[in-house]
């Protein structure tokens, strides 16, 4: 049984599809291990019995037609499943249990996929390592005391940790991509608008994107081929022709021009990523596509309109959390009282802190100095990637500047926890879909992560060059089970 | 610039969140650390440049007005905490 766990999704569904292994077989094996990791503290619900029941349904009339056939995965706690209680990592919705499904995982359970229970992550996906949760910090599997990234920290240790086969998490600054890349996993944030936001807990509204978590690229194009599509629920989807990404997935990347932009030449930043990148750019070559420098001149000014864009459209979002129509209510002496003592004691550190950042942006007399110049340099960001695009095909960058840390290493410093997020909140900013890919280890042996950035809508071609590179780096992610006793 | 107690409790009235004199004074502290950080913006130039203010370059789709959703109070008040029974309770705000 323990081999199962081992598998990739694409195996798993050979199997199922074969008849060499039943949906019970693969839910027990990921149940039996979840259930051994607690440690980890990965989920913040489970859904195992149901689970089961479902996955023993399935194997009496096994549907083999659908592309995730009786297979178990948990998904972040940011997705509303229906009748299942949906937390978004916060005390002021710990009650909270949804009527309705998100889009995303209605398409995934609509390919026959078995919901095994809901991830941990930072409050309202305000995080670069999962501590912001009220549920308290997720351990990564790669070492006691490491900070798994985040906010999708439960999805990438359950992904790397094989209590999933895969996840969704969802990235609006980097939380899919910088917990790829601190596990050793790999995570794609696609292009704004290509899966639907509907019942996904608002954070960051022209920021937030679900994204797919997996141990290989295949796996990442299977599942990204489930959860994206057209949606009239959400009125910035995009209606395009979506490819069958994991059939149409290819290693020929000759020919393409990768742009290497000196911007992401950080200062400060460790000599192994440097050199990680370099032994990127050698793959890159020896796939025979060719490297292009290229400057995005506005790099460093990406991450300042981060801070005040995004907690300027989470202090909108969060207004609705006022303890009258669902959520955490606290007892007050009249409404305004009730509301503020709600708000005060639902929310944590780390929320309270974006909402007051986005008040404040956002109050009278300050929206001109701050929001207005944030959206200007946007502007700017986005016309740095449109330019490069006229010489090159997709972009090569380190996922982020440095390697996991560790839990508690940086709770104290907000802005030294903000740089975690260098790399990958320009890609949201414009939009663009990013991936992030195991390339290498530290001299700690923590994985580290190197970053491909598409045009819009050109997931497909990043997810070709991931494949191609995949196979020259030949990364293997060291999990050495030290939670299971 | 620089953010003092006066300001936070001002924000804090904002956002509807009451804030205790000890988290004003971390706040505070925290905000001015992130605001120093904000104001590397201030070095661009951007009197010229359009506000990028949907990255979705698309226009809207029209839909026909209909009600999809039927019958669903029970679902709306579900998860409330606190109603009689189809109505949100709050706190009595009429003398």
């Amino acid at each position: 049984m323990s081999d199962i766990t081992k598998q990739s999704l694409t195996e798993l569904v050979e199997n199922i599809k074969n008849k060499k292994l039943s949906s019970t077989d693969v839910t027990k094996a990921f149940i039996d291990r979840s259930e051994k990791s607690g440690e980890l503290n990965a989920y913040i619900t489970n859904d195992f019995t149901s689970a089961l029941d479902k996955a023993k349904k399935f194997d009496q009339k096994p549907n083999l037609d659908l592309k995730l056939p009786g297979i178990p995965m948990a998904v972040k706690d940011l997705f509303c499943t229906k009748n299942i209680k949906t937390t978004a990592g916060s005390k002021i919705l710990n009650n909270f249990v949804p009527t309705y499904e998100s889009t995303v995982t209605e398409n995934i359970w609509n390919e026959g996929a078995i919901l095994l229970g809901k991830l941990n992550c930072d409050e309202f996906a305000m995080g670069s390592s999962n501590e912001t949760s009220f549920f308290g910090n997720v351990q990564s599997p790669i070492d006691k005391n490491l900070v798994p990234g985040g906010s999708s920290g439960g999805s990438a240790s359950a992904v790397a940790g094989q209590l999933t086969p895969v996840t969704i998490g969802t990235d609006t600054g980097g939380s899919i991509r910088q917990p790829a890349s601190f596990t050793g996993i790999v995570g794609l944030k696609p292009t704004y608008g290509s899966c639907s936001r509907y019942g996904i807990v608002a954070f960051a509204s022209s920021l937030d994107q679900a994204g797919p978590m997996a141990q290989n690229v295949k796996d990442c194009a299977l599942l990204h081929e489930v959860i994206s599509s057209y949606d009239p629920k959400d009125s910035t989807s995009i209606d395009f022709k979506r490819n069958h990404y994991s059939k149409e997935l290819t290693n020929n990347i000759k020919g393409k021009k990768i742009g290497i932009p000196k911007e992401y030449r950080v200062d400060g930043m460790p000599k192994e990523i440097e050199a990680l990148w370099q032994k990127g750019i050698q793959y890159i070559k020896d796939c025979g596509a060719e490297t292009i420098d290229i400057s995005l001149p506005n790099t460093s000014y990406a991450l300042p309109t981060y801070y005040i864009v995004a907690p300027a459209e989470a202090s909108s979002n969060l207004a609705r959390y006022d303890g009258v129509k669902y959520g955490y209510r606290a007892k007050g002496e009249n409404l305004i009282d009730m509301y503020e003592k709600t708000r005060s004691e639902g929310f944590g550190t780390e929320v309270q802190r974006r909402i007051m950042i986005g008040t404040y942006v956002l109050s009278s007399g300050y929206y001109d100095a701050y929001y207005l110049k944030a959206q200007k340099v946007r502007k700017l960001i986005k016309n740095d990637f449109d330019e490069a695009y006229k010489k090159v095909d997709a972009i090569l960058t380190p996922s982020t500047p440095s390697s996991a840390f560790k839990i508690g290493e940086k709770t104290n410093d907000p802005v030294s926890m903000y740089l975690n997020d260098i790399f990958t909140v320009p890609v949201n900013l414009a939009g663009l879909p990013g991936i992030s890919i195991p390339a290498g280890h530290d001299s700690k042996g923590y994985p580290l992560g190197l970053q491909i950035i598409g045009k819009a809508f050109d997931e497909q071609n990043i997810l070709n060059i991931a494949y191609a590179m995949e196979e020259k780096i030949n990364f293997k992610n060291k999990i050495t089970d030290w939670w299971i006793k | 610039m620089s953010i003092d107690l006066k300001t936070i409790k001002h924000i804090s009235k904002l956002a509807r969140i009451s804030v205790d004199e000890q988290r004003a004074e971390k706040l505070a502290g925290d905000l001015n650390s992130i605001f120093d950080f904000i104001e590397k913006l201030n070095e661009l130039k951007t009197d010229n440049v359009e506000p990028l203010t949907s990255i979705a370059e698309t226009s809207l789709k029209l839909r026909s007005d209909e009600v999809k959703s039927k019958n669903i109070r029970e679902q709306i008040i579900k998860n409330s905490p606190q109603d009689n029974e189809d109505y949100f309770v709050v706190p009595k705000v009429i003398e």
